[in-house]
């Protein structure tokens, strides 16, 4: 395994209080694979890929069982050790390509920095290679983008100037945090294009945060959803996508809209109904169990157990593998 | 311009005061310190010739620089010591207040008036008048306050008044600055747009919508000028060119004891002290007004 | 950004001729020339010949055409009292207060600097409520009291520095610090303001997620984004400190343009007040100007932006 994460918690200071952001994360990524992270606002996806990433704010605690990168114990480095390692062998984009880039530095300035930091390189040799990574993430003209400030780029060319930062050093594992949410289709699908391949030429692992299971779709091999600081579901792209086990995977994937499905009628979107539950409460219940359809007693007295379901993912609750839903109720209750 | 452009931009949603302000402010130490503070000498200044134990304007030949009581050869019955004139010094100190208050209230009202006046009639209508009230106010940051203020003291004759008027006539301009920036700011809501549309008077939306929204910054811009307009009027009354004496300025003490502050460093000590306390509690509200508004937490 | 360059320098000229107004009316109109020249006891038909002299009788647009065409002359006017061209006097004190001015300012840079840096990177620390006590007492404290007391401790108490003069470097020590402290708290928030912003910025967490060193992350990727509105005010601040010059000038009897006005004023010396008042504005707004062009310089989104 190019990384696996056991047990992994985060908790953050909130007012006297301890939010605990992400509760118990098991996470793995082989080389060459993309793991996608699934869920809705706020269920600590984007936390989990900071702590990976050592990136979390300054006040928040993190805690894991296993935290290997390769060989490397992420989880025993010192601070500067894990600045020496971001950017080298594991890197991470985000969101807002907008302002992702140092608007006062031309983009050749930060790309050869970052080349720099890591490596020996002379500042030619750094040239040579930020424009031979621009080129390879599909930047025409890249000697004179090189010259170039951000301001001067549209939000499609920043990304892919933050896909070669992130690239230059032949990272072995990618974190892409929603790097296409705040595009256009069109771009959106370049920039997934060019990550695939980029990930090909490497055969880099990579983790891809998004909400969109479109995206999911087109480019994961395996898929973690997560709810509530936890990994609810865990499979391979087929198994979840197709086959759904734990309810709010289920909801998810009824909550997107079919391109030409669904009779008149039907067209509204199918969303969950009720609350994330707040971050501060224990673990006694499920925490999915304010908004679960098919709810019973024992879930709000036991934590769900981690089960296996028949396409082979992992999924925890307390429902059996195998369960459908059929009008008069739920088969295959605990 | 530099200036012009460097006001300080709005948070997009808390223009309005919140309803728990005061809530809010009973709980935030600055505040609470600096608004007890300002009482006291507001206090202090109202009711100086209940408090004073001395006429402030009594000479002594015999009582000349007597020392405060802290010190050995102190007399009892001058607790602050006496000035080169045999004056009780806490009398003046206490005196003092009032000369400031007085600066610090009617300057920085007037300016207000001028600079919030300037500032909704370039923001509201933009354009040339914009450009026109723009000039006027680079102008006017451009010239240096205190050779201004000096010179035209001297020119028309020093005196508590002039010094008030001068100053009103000079420390308008971040009023203005802030309040035209606002104002384009509102200018563009939804609520000012209907407003105009409803059909209302210029004047009822520009006091009625717009000020009562802009409130917050003002506030702001109001400490930060009643401290400049109390500390320029000591360095006026210092330099010999505000209040003139006998009248117990906390500056012009200042520039009186200068001559003795070698034997008697308390008389340049206390008046001194007096002006900075004064000051620091007029900026420290004003950082806690900017707290309180500012949006984020609450 | 040659139209800004354009407006901008425009608005410059604008605002200097009214500058040139407000001096015209201060020498001209609100005290009579014609008492400055002939002295406060000269009666009334000594001022009649004076005006006759000195073309004083001619209607105000006429003299201040004059006026105005003797400035671009660079005849400022000629002082009542030492009869000289103010220019001149003006002049010989300006390094000075120059120099007063520049050390000042660099003093208020290297403490607002490190210390405005270090307030953000360390908020609610001791090193940050340390720099917010020293802005807000450097902020209270009313300047000319400040550099009494130095002059008490330092000049008289340890004898360590001279207090009166403008002689040797040793001279400007004290009156440096005096007006530092006054244009410090000022720079010092906008740093620690600037440097927080920044720091919690989008491209700062990418430079992180790269690796970049934390110090060239501080000093070279957030430090320059950060200084930029300070370059405007470091350039407010220094045109503040050459009007402020005139109360540390006259403490310590600093023989600076500041000095010079002090002088001019308790005597109404008038031609050389309005010289000091109309250069000080221009200097000002020649700073101000240089500041927005640096500040073009240096931040490429306004070399665009502004095309």
């Amino acid at each position: 395994m190019l990384l696996d994460v056991h047990d992994l918690h985060v908790t953050l200071p909130d007012q006297g209080r301890k939010l605990r952001a992400v509760r118990g994360v098991d996470l793995s990524v082989a080389a060459g694979e993309t793991l996608c992270l699934v869920g809705e606002s706020g269920c600590g996806k984007s936390m989990t890929a900071l702590a990976l990433m050592g990136l979390l704010p300054r006040r928040a605690e993190r805690r894991a069982a296993r935290l290997q990168l390769g060989e490397t114990d992420l989880g025993s480095l010192s601070d500067g050790a894990m600045s020496a390692l971001r950017g080298r062998r594991m890197s991470m984009i985000f969101q807002e390509p907008m302002t992702a880039l140092n608007p006062v530095f031309t983009i050749g300035d930060q790309l050869c920095s970052v080349y720099r930091r890591h490596t020996n390189a002379s500042g030619a040799a750094a040239r040579a290679r930020a424009i031979e990574v621009l080129e390879s993430v599909g930047l025409t003209n890249a000697a004179l983008r090189m010259r170039q400030y951000p301001h001067q780029l549209s939000g499609g060319l920043r990304q892919r100037v933050l896909i070669a930062m992130a690239l230059i050093c032949e990272p072995e594992l990618m974190i892409c945090d929603e790097p296409t949410t705040a595009l256009d289709v069109t771009t959106q699908a370049q920039i997934l294009h060019i990550l695939k391949e980029a990930q090909a030429a490497r055969n880099m692992g990579m983790i891809f945060i998004t909400h969109d299971l479109g995206v999911v779709a087109r480019i994961a091999d395996r898929v973690a959803v997560m709810y509530a600081g936890r990994v609810v579901e865990e499979g391979t792209r087929e198994a979840v996508l197709r086959q759904p086990a734990h309810p709010y995977t289920r909801g998810l994937i009824a909550s997107v809209p079919k391109p030409g499905g669904g009779e008149p009628g039907q067209t509204r979107l199918a969303s969950i109904a009720g609350n994330v539950p707040a971050f501060h409460q224990e673990d006694a219940r499920c925490p999915f169990l304010s908004r679960c359809l098919h709810r019973m007693d024992v879930c709000a007295t036991t934590p769900p157990p981690v089960r296996q379901a028949p396409a082979a993912q992992r999924f925890a609750c307390h429902l059996l593998p195998g369960w459908t839903e059929n009008r008069t109720g739920v088969e295959g209750r605990a | 311009m530099t200036a012009l452009s460097a006001a300080p931009a709005l948070p997009e949603e808390e223009l309005v005061r919140r309803p728990g302000f005061w809530a809010r402010a009973r709980r935030h130490r600055t505040f609470v310190f600096s608004g007890i503070l300002l009482l006291a000498i507001l206090l202090i200044a109202i009711f100086a010739p209940l408090l004073a134990p001395h006429d402030p304007f009594m000479q002594s030949i015999a009582l000349r620089l007597k020392p405060p009581f802290w010190h050995d050869k102190t007399v009892a019955e001058h607790l602050l010591g006496t000035d080169q004139l045999g004056r009780d010094y806490l009398s003046r100190l206490i005196y003092g207040a009032r000369i400031s208050m007085a600066i610090g209230i009617g300057a920085t009202l007037m300016s207000a008036l001028i600079g919030i006046t300037l500032g909704l009639l370039a923001g509201y209508y933009g354009g040339w008048i914009d450009t026109a009230i723009s000039t006027v106010i680079t102008t006017r940051l451009s010239m240096p306050i205190i050779l201004i203020a000096l010179a035209v003291v001297a020119i028309v004759g020093p005196s508590l008044t002039v010094v008030i008027v001068v100053l009103g006539l000079l420390l308008w301009d971040q009023f203005a600055v802030v309040t035209r920036v606002a104002t384009q700011q509102v200018c563009t809501r939804d609520y000012v747009t209907s407003a105009r549309v409803l059909g209302c008077s210029v004047g009822h939306i520009l006091f009625r919508e717009i000020l009562p929204n802009i409130r917050a910054p003002l506030m702001v811009v109001t400490t930060v000028e009643m401290a400049h307009a109390v500390l320029l009027e000591a360095a006026l009354s210092f330099l010999g060119l505000g209040v003139q004496a006998p009248l117990p300025s906390w500056g012009l003490m200042l520039s009186e004891a200068k001559t003795a502050m070698f034997f008697s460093p308390w008389l340049i000590v206390l008046p001194g002290a007096c002006l900075f306390i004064l000051a620091l509690a007029i900026n420290l509200m004003g950082d806690a007004m900017r707290d309180l508004t500012a949006g984020g937490r609450g | 950004m040659l139209t800004y360059l354009m407006r901008r320098t425009t608005m410059a000229v604008v605002v200097m001729a009214i500058v040139s107004v407000i001096c015209f009316v201060l020498s001209n109109v609100a005290s009579d020339p014609a008492v400055g020249i002939a002295g406060a006891q000269a009666i009334d038909a000594d001022l009649a010949v004076v005006r006759q002299t000195y073309g004083l009788d001619r209607p105000l647009p006429v003299r201040y055409a004059e006026y105005i065409g003797n400035l671009l002359r660079g005849d400022f006017g000629t002082s009542y009292l030492a009869r000289r061209p103010v220019l001149e006097m003006i002049l010989e004190r300006l390094p000075v207060t120059a120099l007063l001015a520049f050390l000042s300012m660099a003093l208020a840079l290297a403490i607002a600097l490190p210390l405005g840096c270090a307030a953000a990177l360390w908020p609610n620390t001791l090193v940050d409520r340390l720099s917010q006590v020293l802005a807000v007492t450097g902020q209270a404290i009313p300047n000319f009291w400040a550099g009494l007391l130095l002059i008490v401790v330092f000049g008289v108490q340890l004898r360590w520095l001279p207090i009166s003069g403008s002689d040797t470097l040793a001279h400007f020590v004290l009156p440096a610090i005096t007006l530092g402290t006054f244009a410090m708290p000022p720079l010092m928030r906008l740093i620690r303001a600037g440097m927080i912003d920044v720091l919690a910025s989008d491209y700062i967490r990418t430079a992180r997620a790269m690796g970049i060193r934390p110090f060239v992350l501080t000093f070279k990727y957030a430090l320059k984004n950060a200084v930029l509105p300070v370059i405007s005010l470091a350039a407010v601040q220094l045109g503040f400190m050459l009007g402020g010059s005139i109360v540390v000038e006259s403490i310590f009897a600093l023989n600076g343009v500041g000095y010079l006005a002090w002088q001019s004023m308790s005597r109404s010396d008038m031609p050389v007040i309005q010289a000091i008042v109309l250069l000080i504005s221009m200097i000002y707004i020649v700073l101000t100007l240089a500041a927005d062009l640096l500040n073009g310089i240096m931040d490429p989104r306004l070399r665009g932006a502004r095309k």
